[in-house]
C-alpha cells in the first residue's frame, strides 16, 4: 500500500480562506435562486421547476462535500466510503418512488 | 502512554502505532459513519416523499385546507421565508466551521492573528449558528402546532416532524460537540496537533448541513 | 497426558490478573470479547433451540395443545428473532473479534473500548428482549414485525414493545462493531498485508460490515416509525389515516435481505479457511471468491422485494426483482464451485471441522436451489408463507450459517483454548446434526407444497401433513441430542482436550504463527507479510510456489517495526516487551446500561406512569452521557 501512504500527509493543499469565502458566496447565491424560483408561479407550474431545483440543491450538496469536507483534496478512500453508500441510498429512494407510484 | 489531549482523542491509539494507510482511525470511522447516515436520512426522506399527498385530513404543507366538519380554514403550513433564513444560518455555520479548522491547523502562523484567526471565535460562531438554527426550528414547530399540525394530526405531521426532528437532534449533538471543543480550546488552547479532532467534528457538522440542503429542497421548496 | 511435556500447552499461561468476574466486565481485549460473544451466543442458541423444540412438539401431531395459540406466537417470534439477532450474528461477531486482528497481523481492533461497548449492548439488549417470555409478554408479531400487527391498533400489549425497542438496542451494537471492524481492516493490516492477501474470512467479514452499516440504518428508521406509532400516536402504519403497511414491508426487507447475507457470509468465510487447510491446497480462485463476495453484497441491496411478490407490486416490479434475485444466485454458485475445486486434487483430511465445511456446501446448495425456485413470482405464489419457505431458509441458515460456524468452532477451538475438541464426540455431533437437520427440514418441502401455512399453531388431520410433521419433530429431537453432545464436548474439552500447539492443523494464515491461546498482545513483533499464505511459505513452500510473492516497502517495515513471518515460540508479557496494552475499563458497560435503561423508560410510559417514565429516561440518558464523557476523557493505554 505504498501508494496509499504517499497521499497520507495530504500536504495541506486545503482550499484557502479566499476559496472558502467564494464557496460560501456560491452557496448563498444558489440558495437565493432556489427561493426566488419558488416565488415565480409560472415557473413553479412549469415542467422545469422540479428538475432545476433538484440540480441546484445537488450543486450545493456537491460543493459542500468537495470543498468544505475537502473530499476533493483528501484520500480517495474517503471518497469511496461516502459515494458508495450515497449511491445505494439514492437508488433505493428512487426505487421506492417508483414502487409507490410517485413518479 | 497517552496524555489527555481532547475528548475522544484516546479511543484510537494510532498516535503511538503504525497504521496501514497512514490515515487516522477515527477519520475513517467518521466517514463510514457518514455513509451509514446517508441510509438513515435516505429512509426518512423516502418515507416523507412516499407519504406526501397521502394524508386523509389536513393541514397540508403547501395548500390551504378547509375542515369539512368544522368549516375551519387552515393555511398552508410551511413558512418559506423563515426556513430560508434558518437555511442561510446553517450554510454560514459551515463557513465558520472551515475557518475554525483553518485557524486550528495554522495556529501561530502569520495571517492567523487577531479575532479572525482565532479558533475560539470561529468555534463559538459555529456553535452559535447551530443554536440559532435550533431556535428557528423550535419557533417553526411551535407555530405549526398553533396552526393545528401536531405529530399526531396526519401523515404529513408524522413524517415531517420525524424527519426534521431527527435532523434537529443531529444539529443538537453537533452543538454539544462544538461546545466541548470550545471548552477545551478555552481551557488549554487547541494546537495544530488537535486539528484532526476538529477536522472529524467538522465532517460531522458539514454532513448535517448537507442533509439540510437536501431537506430544504425536497420538503420545503418542491410542492 | 504423556504428550504434554513435549508440547507445551499455553492453556494456563494467560497472565494471572486476567481472571475473575471483574476482569471480564472490564476487558477491552478483542480475544476476550470474542470469547464473551461466543459464550453468550451459545447460551442464546440453547434458548432459541428450546423454543424450537416447543414449537415442534406442539406441531408433532394434529390438534395438539401443548402450548396455547397465543404462546405459540411468542415462541415462533422469539425463536426467529433470537436465532437471527442473538445467535448467528453474535457467533459471527465472536469470530470477527477473535480472528480479524489475528488474521491481519494486528494487536487489537481500532477502538478496543468501543468493541467492549458493542458486546455489552448486545448482552444487555439480549436480556431485554428475551426475559419477557417468562411473563408471557414476549414479542408475538413475527421476526419481521409486519405492520399493522405490530402497531398499536392490533398489537396494543407490551409484547411488541419489547421487540421494537430490543431490536433498536441490538442495532446499536451491530453498527458500533461494524464501524470498528471497517476501520480495523482498512487501517491495521500488517506491512505487506494488501487487501488481496487478506484471509478469505477477513474479506467476507469486511463485506459484511458494509452490509451492516448500510442495512441497519434502514431498519432503525422503520423501527423509529413503529416506535412513534406505538408510543407517541403517529400514523406511519395506521391504515385509517392513510398509512401504508407496505411501507413497513419494503423498509423491513431493504434491511432484511442484506441481513441474510450478513448471516451467511461470515460462515462462508470460515469455510473458506477450513477447506484449503484440510485440502492442503490454496483456495481455488481467491480473487473470484473475494469479488463474488462483493458482488453478493452489492446485489443484495437490489432484491428485497422478492419477499413481497404476493402483495401485488405489478408485473414490472415483479420482473425486475425476480431477475435480480436470479442474478444473485450466480456469485453464490461461483463460491460453491470454487470450494469444490479447492478440494479437487487436494490431499484431503476429514476432521470434524472439515466435515462441517463440506456439510455446508451440500446443505447450502439445497437451500440455494429452493431460493432460486421462489425467485420466480408465479412459482413463489405457490410457496410463499408455506412450510416450503421454512425449509428454504433453514437449509441456508442451519445448513449454511450454523454448519459453517460449527466448522469454525472445531477449527479454531485449539487456537482459542490451546486444546483440541474431542474428534470422537465431534463425529457424533456432526452425524446426528446432519441427519437431524435433513429429517427436520427436508419434509417441510413436502408439507409446504401440500399447502401447510407458516405460523399456525396447529392443524387438522387428513390433509396429508401428518407424517411430514412427525418426521420434522423427530428430527428436532435428534438435533437437540446432537446439540447437547456438542455442549458437553465444548465444555469438557476446555479442560481435558488434548493439548494443541501453535499450528495444529498446518494452516496457512497468520493467526497460526502465534501461541495458542495467543498472548494479550497477539504478535510480539508485527509480521511482514509477503504472500497470501505466509505459514505455508515457511512450512510447505511447494504449495504456494504458484502464488505471487513480494516484499513490502522497507520504510513501512521500519516504521511498523515489522519482522518476517516466523513461528512465535516463547511467550513473554507485554510489559517485558514494552507493548502498550489498553487499560481495562467498566465505562463501556455503563454506557450500554444507560442506553438500555433509557429505552426501558418507554415501556414504563406504555404502562401509563408518566413521571416514572420520564425519570427512567432522563436518568438513563444522563447516566449514558455522563459515562460517555468519562470514557472519552480517560486515556486508552
Ligand atoms: C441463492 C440465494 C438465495 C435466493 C435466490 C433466495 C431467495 C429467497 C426468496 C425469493 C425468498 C422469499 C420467499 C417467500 O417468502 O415467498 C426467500 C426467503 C428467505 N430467505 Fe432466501 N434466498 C437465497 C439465499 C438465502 C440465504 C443465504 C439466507 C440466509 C442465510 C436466506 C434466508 C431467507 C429467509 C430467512 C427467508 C424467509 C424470510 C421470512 O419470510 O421470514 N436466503 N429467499
Ligand atoms: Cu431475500
Amino acid at each position: 500500500m505504498s501508494t496509499d501512504r504517499a497521499h497520507a500527509d495530504h500536504a495541506h493543499e486545503h482550499p484557502t480562506w479566499k476559496q472558502y469565502k467564494w464557496v460560501a458566496l456560491w452557496l448563498f447565491v444558489i440558495t437565493v435562486l432556489e427561493v426566488w424560483a419558488y416565488y415565480i408561479p409560472a415557473f413553479v407550474a412549469s415542467k422545469a421547476f422540479v428538475p432545476s431545483l433538484l440540480i441546484m440543491s445537488a450543486a450545493k450538496f456537491v460543493i459542500v462535500v468537495m470543498f468544505y469536507m475537502h473530499l476533493k483534496y483528501d484520500h480517495h478512500l474517503f471518497r469511496k466510503l461516502f459515494t458508495g453508500p450515497l449511491i445505494i441510498a439514492g437508488c433505493t429512494l428512487v426505487a421506492f418512488l417508483f414502487l409507490f407510484a410517485k413518479v | 502512554m497517552a496524555t489527555a489531549t481532547a475528548a475522544g482523542a484516546h479511543e484510537a491509539h494510532e498516535h503511538t502505532h503504525y497504521t496501514t494507510t497512514g490515515l487516522n482511525h477515527r477519520k475513517i470511522a467518521m466517514w463510514a459513519f457518514i455513509g451509514s447516515e446517508c441510509m438513515l436520512f435516505g429512509s426518512l426522506i423516502t418515507t416523507y416523499l412516499v407519504y406526501k399527498g397521502r394524508s386523509v385530513v389536513g393541514p397540508f404543507p403547501h395548500q390551504p385546507w378547509t375542515d369539512p366538519v368544522s368549516g375551519k380554514v387552515f393555511p398552508a403550513i410551511l413558512d418559506i421565508p423563515v426556513t430560508s433564513a434558518s437555511t442561510f444560518v446553517l450554510l454560514m455555520s459551515s463557513l465558520f466551521m472551515v475557518l475554525a479548522l483553518a485557524a486550528v491547523e495554522n495556529k501561530g502562523k502569520p495571517g492567523y492573528e487577531g479575532l479572525l484567526g482565532s479558533s475560539k471565535f470561529w468555534l463559538a460562531s459555529t456553535a452559535a449558528a447551530g443554536v440559532i438554527f435550533l431556535v428557528f426550528q423550535a419557533y417553526e414547530f411551535t407555530s405549526f402546532v398553533h396552526l393545528g399540525l401536531t405529530i399526531k394530526t396526519n401523515l404529513f405531521g408524522s413524517s415531517f416532524y420525524t424527519l426534521t426532528g431527527f435532523h434537529g437532534a443531529h444539529v443538537a449533538v453537533g452543538v454539544l460537540w462544538l461546545m466541548t471543543m470550545l471548552f477545551i480550546d478555552i481551557k488549554r488552547g487547541l494546537t495544530p496537533k488537535d486539528a484532526i479532532n476538529v477536522d472529524i467534528m467538522a465532517l460531522y457538522w458539514h454532513f448535517v448541513d448537507v442533509v439540510w440542503i437536501a431537506i430544504f429542497t425536497l420538503v420545503y421548496l418542491i410542492q | 497426558m504423556a504428550t504434554s511435556a513435549a508440547i507445551p500447552t499455553n492453556a494456563h499461561a494467560a497472565s494471572s490478573e486476567q481472571t475473575g468476574l471483574w476482569s471480564w466486565l472490564t476487558t477491552v481485549d478483542h480475544k476476550r470479547i470474542g470469547i464473551l460473544y461466543l459464550y453468550t451466543a451459545l447460551f442464546y442458541f440453547l434458548v432459541g433451540g428450546l423454543e424450537a423444540v416447543l414449537i415442534r412438539t406442539q406441531l408433532a401431531k394434529p390438534n395438539l395443545s401443548v402450548v396455547s395459540a397465543d404462546f405459540y406466537n411468542q415462541l415462533f417470534t422469539m425463536h426467529g428473532t433470537t436465532m437471527v439477532f442473538l445467535v448467528v450474528m453474535p457467533l459471527s461477531a465472536a469470530f470477527f473479534n477473535y480472528l480479524i486482528p489475528l488474521q491481519i497481523g494486528a494487536r487489537d481492533v481500532a477502538f478496543p473500548r468501543l468493541n467492549a461497548f458493542s458486546y455489552w449492548v448486545y448482552a444487555l439488549g439480549g436480556l431485554f428482549i428475551t426475559l419477557p417470555i417468562f411473563w408471557g409478554l414476549a414479542p408475538d408479531g413475527g421476526w419481521f414485525g409486519y405492520a399493522p400487527l405490530s402497531g398499536p391498533t392490533y398489537g396494543g400489549g407490551f409484547n411488541m414493545d419489547f421487540w421494537v425497542l430490543g431490536l433498536q438496542i441490538l442495532g446499536i451494537s451491530s453498527l458500533a462493531a461494524a464501524f470498528n471492524f471497517i476501520t480495523t481492516i482498512i487501517n491495521m493490516r500488517a506491512p505487506g498485508m494488501t487487501l488481496m492477501r487478506m484471509p478469505m474470512f477477513t474479506w467476507m467479514s469486511f463485506v459484511v460490515q458494509f452490509l451492516v452499516i448500510l442495512a441497519f440504518p434502514v431498519i432503525t428508521a422503520a423501527l423509529f416509525f413503529l416506535q412513534f406509532d406505538r408510543f407517541f400516536g403517529t400514523h406511519f402504519f395506521e391504515v385509517a389515516a392513510g398509512g401504508d403497511p407496505l411501507l413497513w414491508q419494503h423498509l423491513f426487507w431493504v434491511f432484511g435481505h442484506p441481513e441474510v447475507y450478513i448471516l451467511i457470509l461470515p460462515a462462508f468465510g470460515l469455510v473458506s479457511e477450513v477447506l484449503p487447510t484440510h485440502s492442503r491446497k490454496p483456495l481455488f480462485g481467491y480473487n473470484v471468491m473475494a469479488y463474488s463476495g462483493i458482488m453478493i453484497g452489492f446485489l443484495g441491496f437490489g432484491v428485497w422485494a422478492h419477499h413481497m411478490f404476493s402483495v401485488g407490486m405489478g408485473p414490472v416490479a415483479d420482473s425486475i426483482f425476480s431477475v435480480a434475485t436470479m442474478l444473485i444466485g450466480i456469485p453464490t454458485g461461483v463460491k460453491i464451485f470454487n470450494w469444490i475445486a479447492t478440494m479437487y486434487g487436494g490431499s484431503l483430511r476429514f476432521p470434524v471441522a472439515m466435515k462441517f465445511a463440506i456439510g455446508l456446501i451440500a446443505m447450502f446448495t439445497i437451500g440455494g436451489i429452493s431460493g432460486v425456485m421462489h425467485s420466480s413470482p408465479p412459482s413463489d405464489l405457490q410457496q410463499t408463507d408455506t412450510y416450503f419457505i421454512v425449509a428454504h431458509f433453514h437449509y441456508v441458515l442451519f445448513g449454511g450459517a450454523i454448519m459453517g460456524i460449527f466448522a469454525g468452532i472445531y477449527h479454531y477451538f485449539p487456537k482459542i483454548t490451546g486444546r483440541f475438541m474431542s474428534e470422537k464426540l465431534g463425529e457424533w455431533h456432526f452425524w446426528l446434526n446432519f441427519i437431524g437437520l435433513n429429517l427436520t427440514f427436508f419434509p417441510m418441502h413436502y408439507s409446504g407444497m401440500l399447502g401447510m401455512p407458516r405460523r399456525i399453531y396447529t392443524y387438522d388431520a387428513g390433509q396429508g401433513w401428518d407424517l411430514f410433521n412427525l418426521m420434522s419433530t423427530s428430527g428436532t429431537y435428534l438435533l437437540l441430542v446432537s446439540g447437547l453432545i456438542f455442549a458437553y464436548n465444548f465444555f469438557s474439552s476446555r479442560k481435558n482436550g488434548a493439548p494443541a500447539g501453535n499450528d495444529p492443523w498446518g494452516a496457512p494464515t497468520l493467526e497460526w504463527s502465534i501461541p495458542s491461546p495467543p498472548p494479550e498482545y497477539n504478535f510480539a513483533q508485527i509480521p511482514e507479510v509477503t504472500s497470501r499464505y505466509p505459514m505455508w511459505d515457511l512450512k510447505a513452500p511447494d504449495r504456494t510456489a504458484g502464488i505471487a510473492h513480494s516484499h513490502a516497502d522497507a520504510g513501512v517495515i521500519a516504521e511498523a517495526h515489522a519482522v518476517p513471518v516466523h513461528e512465535e515460540t516463547e511467550r513473554r508479557t507485554a510489559k517485558e516487551l514494552g507493548i502498550p496494552i489498553p487499560f481495562p475499563t467498566i465505562k463501556p458497560l455503563l454506557v450500554a446500561l444507560g442506553i438500555v435503561v433509557l429505552f426501558s423508560g418507554l415501556i414504563v410510559l406504555h404502562a401509563g406512569n408518566f413521571p416514572l417514565a420520564m425519570a427512567t429516561m432522563l436518568g438513563g440518558g444522563a447516566f449514558m452521557v455522563g459515562s460517555l464523557y468519562a470514557w472519552l476523557t480517560s486515556p486508552l493505554e
